[in-house]
């Protein structure tokens, strides 16, 4: 495979809420969720921020951060569970937004939290024909959680974009590997506000079977082991699934770290493991190897392994950092939380 | 604002893109086909500005214009872009931190939306130069 | 070019005036104006109406036809015609009225303005003024009326040390001028407590900073002035009347303290007048925004360049100081039914150069002076009235 990722970059907004502060509305026990979960708050955006935005401003900093021309983009992909529309792309105001438009082609994809990476792939096979010269794959999420559910802990905000290409590449995409069947753990119907979910059926059934039978057919199809790699990310619905997800697979906790975003930001569900990636790119060095298995209820995985290639170094300061972007969050309460994903209905 | 009144914008609203007098080398945001200052003598062309510049006065609007209600208390700005001219827009931070002179640059932001049915205003805000 | 004279004036109270339609308003000070002037309804060549939004308040155009009609003038057919220029729509009224009978063109024409803006809930008010602003570079960016002035406060006090309490003082002054004057939407005294302490618009423009919603009308009867004799004792004289255009937006004007277009209109009123700004004795000029009235009388060249924040405080421009600003109570006291401000302004003139104007009758008054702006200083139309021609 020729291809490889030419850039990067990540959007984080700035307000965050802690698993205290909605524990305490709805009288959990704070501790135990954040035990459980192994997440201590999540970012939520701003009241004039969205998942085009979001997208918008992690293109942005893709470009940027390797001086790439907008007009050689020949295809752009935002991946969500959260777009502004139900109908119209957000693919084509992220295009107007970052100045690749005309001439090129755009699509929106849902896939939970794997549309991001279904995205990755996509450009990948129109790189590797030749059709188009760039591509842009973009997960990003203004996660709902339902009031008092679970997932209200872990719902979070986020956008990452990776710039897909032959040339001047930050780290080679050896291979690719899927495993998708039709399980249906997580779900939200149209004109529905809060998705569903099958509570543990989410786990075994859905996570984990497709994690490691994705992660496995890759590590079969490349002959490789874990202990090949340098660093290791996996979908991140909370740290306790990923940290599991490693040790059954061989995978150990140093290897899971840099990209193991989760604790600090949420589930920033199609920019999840997207996130835990730039993370791990803002630290990589020439040479060091990197595993990646994504997650999306439905449900399916999409393994990779890349190889960091020197040209990291030159164009790393380029964009802010994943750390950068986390730095100075500004706390919230409940209230201002709600108000802020237009939970109160006016 | 009208779908085609706010599409026709749009590329200069989400890019800050302007207009460049060729004969008197005017930056001019918003853009402007007949220069101000050369009027038929002028020779404009598409410009897109940097995205960085100064608050030169602002206010926080606690009754917000229709499409805004939702946002108060927020921050209405003049700015002045490093290329020369001036425009308004909101700017995003802490209401103890604006100031006039403050250093700031541009972000993508929601600018509002119709109603709930209808369509979504995106557009060009500023952020702290800090951030 | 003749001299013109005003003749008569008449004026509705201003206020929120729920049993009056917009009609009936103009037709009101229409009457009242023609009564004053002694004129017979068939001597009228021309009627001028000065309106800023009769399409988004009351969803109706073509209010030239609609004042004729209604004014029994249709069946005369004499020309009526509606001019805009958001709130100096009726200082252009005003002024196509004078240049009408100035020019020899018509002998005896009404000029009026009118406004109806309490029909519709306050969110469309607020939207139909934002009109006067540049709809797609400021108001897309949720650019407020007061949001715009609150800018060019804020920048007044960092550029001259301004306080919040000399622009309350402006509010204070004109609240105490609107206890005197019968027709004033409000007639009640405030302190610098009341304005500084009341809710925040857009800062550091509080409630009491803005002028009110209102509705009325206004009207004065023009006829030139080798005739005005015939009609009445005491014809006050136009002895300027001028108009100047500025940037619409705040963002390109070149000084946003500085309404540009006032000093133009100003400088022009002057030199046709054959005056300076130290011989204008009172002035009625346009506080939309306490910090409007502090900017008007700089630029109209009353007090130098950073110095309006002292004038309401001092007592400089109270009505027995050195140049009385606002007799009326000015925007924020009589009222602003938008279109009927810049003729209520020259009302005002008549009746304090006549010495009509009762409780808050300025002694000596000989030259005033009117001055009215259409958004955050697009136009500037200035008139100067006098006792001699």
């Amino acid at each position: 495979m020729s291809v490889g990722i030419v850039s990067y970059g990540a959007y984080i907004p700035r307000y965050r809420i802690r698993v205290e502060e909605i524990a305490k509305v709805w009288g959990a026990n704070p501790n135990s969720i954040i035990d459980g979960l192994m997440v201590y708050e999540k970012s939520v955006p701003d009241l004039d921020e969205d998942t085009i935005t979001i997208a918008v401003e992690a293109a942005r900093h893709a470009i940027n951060r390797a001086g790439i021309d907008p007009q050689e983009i020949g295809a752009l992909y935002t991946g969500s569970e959260s777009h502004p529309y139900a109908v119209k792309p957000s693919s084509t105001v992220v295009a107007e937004a970052v100045g690749a438009t005309p001439n090129l082609t755009v699509a929106d994809f849902e896939f939970a939290c794997k549309a991001g990476t279904a995205a990755i792939q996509t450009c990948m096979g129109l790189v590797e024909a030749g059709m188009i010269k760039l591509g842009v794959a973009i997960g990003a999420d203004v996660a709902q959680g339902a009031p008092g559910d679970a997932l209200e802990y872990t719902a979070a905000a986020g956008g990452v974009a990776y710039v897909i290409g032959k040339n001047n590449l930050v780290a080679n995409i050896e291979s690719t590997y899927s495993f998708t069947t039709d399980t249906p753990d997580f779900w939200r119907r149209e004109g529905m506000p809060y998705p569903e979910h099958g509570g543990r059926f989410t786990g075994e059934p859905g996570y984990f079977k497709h994690v490691t039978s994705a992660a496995q057919g890759l590590l079969k199809k490349m002959g490789t082991k874990p202990s090949d790699y340098n660093y290791a990310i996996f979908h991140q619905p909370n740290g306790k699934f990923p940290t599991r997800a490693a040790k059954m697979l061989g995978f150990n906790s140093e290897q899971i770290k840099p990209g193991l975003v989760v604790t600090r930001l949420g589930n920033t569900y199609s920019g999840s493991c997207m996130m835990g990636l730039a993370a791990t790119l803002d630290i990589a060095k020439a040479g060091d190897r990197i595993f990646m298995t994504s997650f999306g209820s439905g449900a399916g995985s999409d393994s990779f392994s890349f190889t960091v290639t020197d040209r990291i170094e030159e164009i790393r300061n380029g964009a802010p950092s994943v750390e950068k972007l986390m730095a100075n969050p500004i706390y919230i309460d409940y209230a201002t939380y709600a108000r802020h994903k237009n939970k109160i209905k006016l | 604002m009208s779908v085609p009144r706010f599409w026709r914008r749009l590329k200069n609203i989400y890019n800050l893109i302007g207009t460049h007098c060729n004969k008197c080398g005017s930056y001019l945001y918003p853009p402007r086909n007949m220069c101000p200052k050369c009027r038929r003598n002028g020779m404009t062309t598409p410009f897109k500005f940097k995205g960085f510049g100064e608050v030169v006065t602002y206010t926080i609007v606690h009754t917000g214009a229709k499409d805004y209600t939702k946002l108060t208390p927020y921050i209405l700005a003049i700015i002045k872009l490093e290329e020369g001219p001036r425009l308004t827009s909101q700017v995003i931070c802490d209401h103890s931190q604006i100031r006039i002179g403050m250093k700031v640059k541009a972000a993508f932001r929601k600018l509002g939306e119709e109603s709930e049915k209808g369509m979504i205003y995106y557009g060009t805000k500023f952020v702290p130069m800090e951030d | 070019m003749r001299d013109v004279a005003i003749i008569g004036v008449g004026c509705t109270e201003f206020g929120e005036l729920w049993d009056k339609s917009f009609r009936e308003l103009f037709v009101e000070a229409g009457v009242s104006a023609i009564e004053d002037a002694n004129v017979q309804g068939g001597k009228i060549d021309a009627l001028y109406v000065g309106n800023m939004s009769g399409g988004r308040f009351i969803e109706q155009e073509h209010l030239g036809a609609l004042i004729a009609d209604y004014s029994g003038l249709a069946s005369l057919h004499i020309p009526s015609t509606r001019v805009e220029a958001a709130c100096a729509s009726g200082g252009l009224a005003l002024r196509q009225g004078i240049i009408a009978v100035a020019s020899g063109y018509h002998d005896i024409v009404i000029a009026g303005g009118a406004e109806k803006m309490t029909d519709v809930g306050v969110e469309t008010t607020t939207d139909a003024l934002a009109a006067a602003s540049d709809r797609e570079w400021e108001g897309i960016m949720g650019a407020t009326f007061p949001g715009l002035y609150a800018m060019i406060a804020r920048l007044h006090m960092h550029k001259y040390g301004t306080t919040q309490e000399q622009l309350a003082a402006v509010a204070v002054k004109n609240h105490h001028n609107g206890t005197m004057n019968p027709k004033a939407q409000f007639q009640n005294e405030i302190t610098i407590d009341t304005v500084i302490n009341s809710v925040m618009v857009a800062d550091p423009l509080r409630v009491f900073d803005c002028s009110p919603i209102s509705d009325g009308a206004s009207a004065v009867v023009i006829a030139p002035a080798d005739i005005a004799k015939k009609y009445t004792d005491t014809p006050i004289y136009v002895k300027a009347s001028t108009q100047a255009s500025g940037t619409i937006s705040l963002h390109d004007r070149p000084d946003i303290t500085t309404i540009d277009a006032t000093i133009a209109a100003a400088n022009r009123a002057y030199k046709m007048a054959k005056v300076t700004a130290k011989d204008i004795n009172f002035a009625e000029v346009h506080d939309c925004f306490t910090i409007a009235e502090i900017c008007a009388i700089e630029d109209l060249g009353f007090v130098k360049k950073g110095e309006g924040g002292k004038a309401a405080e001092s007592g400089l421009t109270a009505i027995g100081g050195k140049i009385p600003v606002n007799p009326s109570g000015g925007l924020k006291a009589c009222g602003h039914p938008v279109g009927a401000t810049g003729v209520k302004q020259a009302v005002e003139m008549v009746l304090q150069l006549r010495g009509e104007a009762g409780k808050r009758q300025i002694d000596g008054a000989n030259i005033g002076l009117t001055h009215n702006v259409g958004g955050s200083g697009g136009t500037a139309v200035v008139h100067i009235f006098g006792r001699d021609k």
